[in-house]
């Protein structure tokens, strides 16, 4: 579905990313793991297009995407959530994912000024649609509420229904359970596992080991912004190279 | 929706009534600036309030708009109607172009960019003095006419701009109220999920841009038909801080807001005509003011004010009995 092929990411003298290259299965949750500094993150904004990356190319279901900006990709069904939640805060909570159905409507300048019968319908489908995203994330009586206002928690459901919105092929969710608690983590475990069984192939960067070993099928691990190993969860915990890096040698 | 329609169908009401009791006298004139001012803080509003995008060049789009009306129905004798359309579709066509370049930058770099575009228009109008007259300003420029019907008096300009002006309104809210109005609004809350969402934030940055440029464009035709004379001086960097004033007044992100603003700083100087050349002064404490205390301007400010005065007129009701 995704794959990388020796990604290199410098910053000036500095280099974050090197030869990274892997696949991501389709229908697979693949896990990014490493430790602080690894180049998870900065390898998710090469992956979506925030970053050129220095070397090395992108490909979606085959095709070189590297050159293509955000939007482009997004157009592909290349989707992401972000580490620090990134919602339109002074959007309500619809609005967020009639964002997210941008790609899936059309109309444009003209059409929206002039109130077009099709743009009327347009806009019925989106709200509609979006209603019943909120629905599968199980926020929809947070309909009318400013984004900006909810809870870490909440605020992370619908960041996922405003992705899913796009009706992407693979989603790439950075830190997930970041900043949520036990119960919480275990409903978005059952969340992403809904997702994967929708089609959506999902890879994901993720510290929490306990989600990670629970649904992930395959993992990638990343150290001082090279590959470590690569792998099943069972092969990953038993791998000592993985071992030394996150517990330091003795 | 229902209750947005029915708040237009209220306001254009008030609108088309006030000059009845005025009978066209002096405040129907200054009326007649306030609807141009409205259009012209409504665009920037667009691309300020909606999209987050700062620009100090607007009244540029203006300027151009009277003046390419102006001398080619004066010099070239055209037909007004058909000078107003070439004229906004040329402007919004040159802000098209340097939308791209432009809005490429952020903050301050924007900002000082489209300082610099308003600043190169102004020179130009000042120096082509064989096409515009230079700073002496463009005279003799003919009302506008429909049929018999010549838009020669205050009265007759104030319903030519104030159509005008609803229809550019009612589009306006139609547009901030859809797909493309939420695209803006999430380019302005985070343009890199924006674009993550799959919204061509770079492109619709440049179409109200261009919007706005449009609809200033069509009003300085008007303007320069309606005063028969322009000079260079309306349409330089003044006139942009005021537009930005009206805006941020009237409160960023609201249409109304804009309508608020323009009515304010345009009645503002009238009744504050000891302050004459010290105007940018008062502007300037006034936007001061404002974001300290209101920095959702008057939009949000007046509603705010009246639900603080509800409760109170309850309390005193509940005393009585």
């Amino acid at each position: 579905m995704l794959s990388l092929n020796g990604i290199g990411k410098r910053f000036g003298g500095l280099t974050a990313l090197e030869g990274i290259s892997f696949n991501v299965g389709k229908g697979s949750i693949t896990g990014i793991i490493g430790p602080n500094g690894a180049g998870k993150t900065t390898l998710f904004n090469v992956a979506t297009g925030i970053y050129p990356p220095s070397c090395g190319a992108v490909l979606l279901e085959g095709k070189d995407i590297s050159k293509l900006p955000p939007e482009g990709r997004a157009r592909l069904g290349l989707v992401r959530t972000f580490q620090n939640i990134e919602l339109f805060g002074k959007m309500t909570v619809l609005e967020n994912v009639m964002v997210g159905l941008h790609t899936r409507s059309s109309s444009g300048l003209f059409a929206c000024s002039f109130r077009m019968p099709w743009q009327m319908s347009e806009e019925r489908r989106i709200r509609e649609r979006a209603m019943e995203l909120l629905d599968f994330v199980g926020i929809p009586e947070l309909a009318a509420v400013q984004a900006g206002t909810l809870s870490f928690g909440k605020g992370r459901l619908l960041e996922i229904a405003r992705a899913m919105a796009l009706e992407p092929k693979i989603l790439l969710m950075d830190e997930p359970a970041a900043g949520l608690n036990s119960s919480e983590t275990a409903d978005l475990a059952d969340l992403i596992k809904r997702i994967r069984d929708l089609g959506v192939t999902v890879a994901l960067v993720e510290h929490d080991m306990d989600l990670v070993m629970d649904i992930c099928d395959q993992l990638v691990v990343l150290n001082l912004g090279t590959m470590l190993a690569e792998g099943t969860p069972r092969q990953i915990q038993d791998n000592p190279a993985v071992i030394t890096a996150y517990l330091g040698e003795e | 929706m229902k209750t947005d329609r029915i708040k237009f169908l209220v306001f254009a009401l008030v609108v088309l009534l006030i000059p009845l009791p005025l009978s066209g006298g002096y405040l129907t004139n200054v009326l007649i600036f306030v609807g141009i001012n409205s259009v012209l803080a409504l665009g920037l509003n667009l691309l300020l309030g909606y999209a987050g995008q700062i620009s100090l060049g607007q009244a540029a789009f203006f300027g151009l708009g009277a003046y390419g009306s102006g001398v080619l129905t004066t010099a070239y004798a055209m037909n007004p109607w058909l000078a107003m359309i070439a004229v906004a579709l040329c402007v919004a066509a040159f802000a098209f172009a340097i939308g791209f370049p432009v809005l490429r930058l952020k903050g301050h770099y924007l900002a000082m960019a489209t300082l610099g575009v308003g600043v190169i228009v102004n020179i130009a109008l000042n120096e082509t003095v064989e096409l515009t007259g230079g700073p002496s300003g463009l005279s003799g420029i003919p009302n506008l006419q429909v049929g018999s019907l010549t838009f020669d008096s205050d009265l007759k300009n104030y319903y030519l701009v104030w159509v005008f002006a609803l229809g550019m309104i009612l589009l306006s809210l139609n547009l901030v109220n859809s797909r493309f109005g939420r695209g803006l609004r999430a380019i302005h809350d985070s343009e890199v999920a924006a674009r993550v969402m799959g919204v061509n934030a770079r492109l619709m940055k440049v179409q109200v841009f261009t919007l706005s440029a449009f609809m200033s464009a069509i009003m300085g035709s008007l303007y320069c038909h309606v005063m028969t004379f322009i000079s260079p001086s309306s349409f330089g960097f003044s006139m942009s801080v005021e537009l930005l004033t009206m805006v941020v007044i009237g409160g960023l992100g609201s249409v109304y807001g804009s309508i608020l603003g323009a009515l304010l700083l345009t009645l503002l100087p009238e009744m504050l005509r000891t302050f004459q050349d010290y105007d940018i002064i008062v502007y300037g404490l006034l936007l001061i003011t404002m974001t300290i205390y209101l920095p959702g301007g008057l939009a949000e400010g007046i509603p705010a004010l009246f639900r603080r005065l509800v409760p109170v007129r309850k309390v005193t009701e509940g005393s009585d009995a």
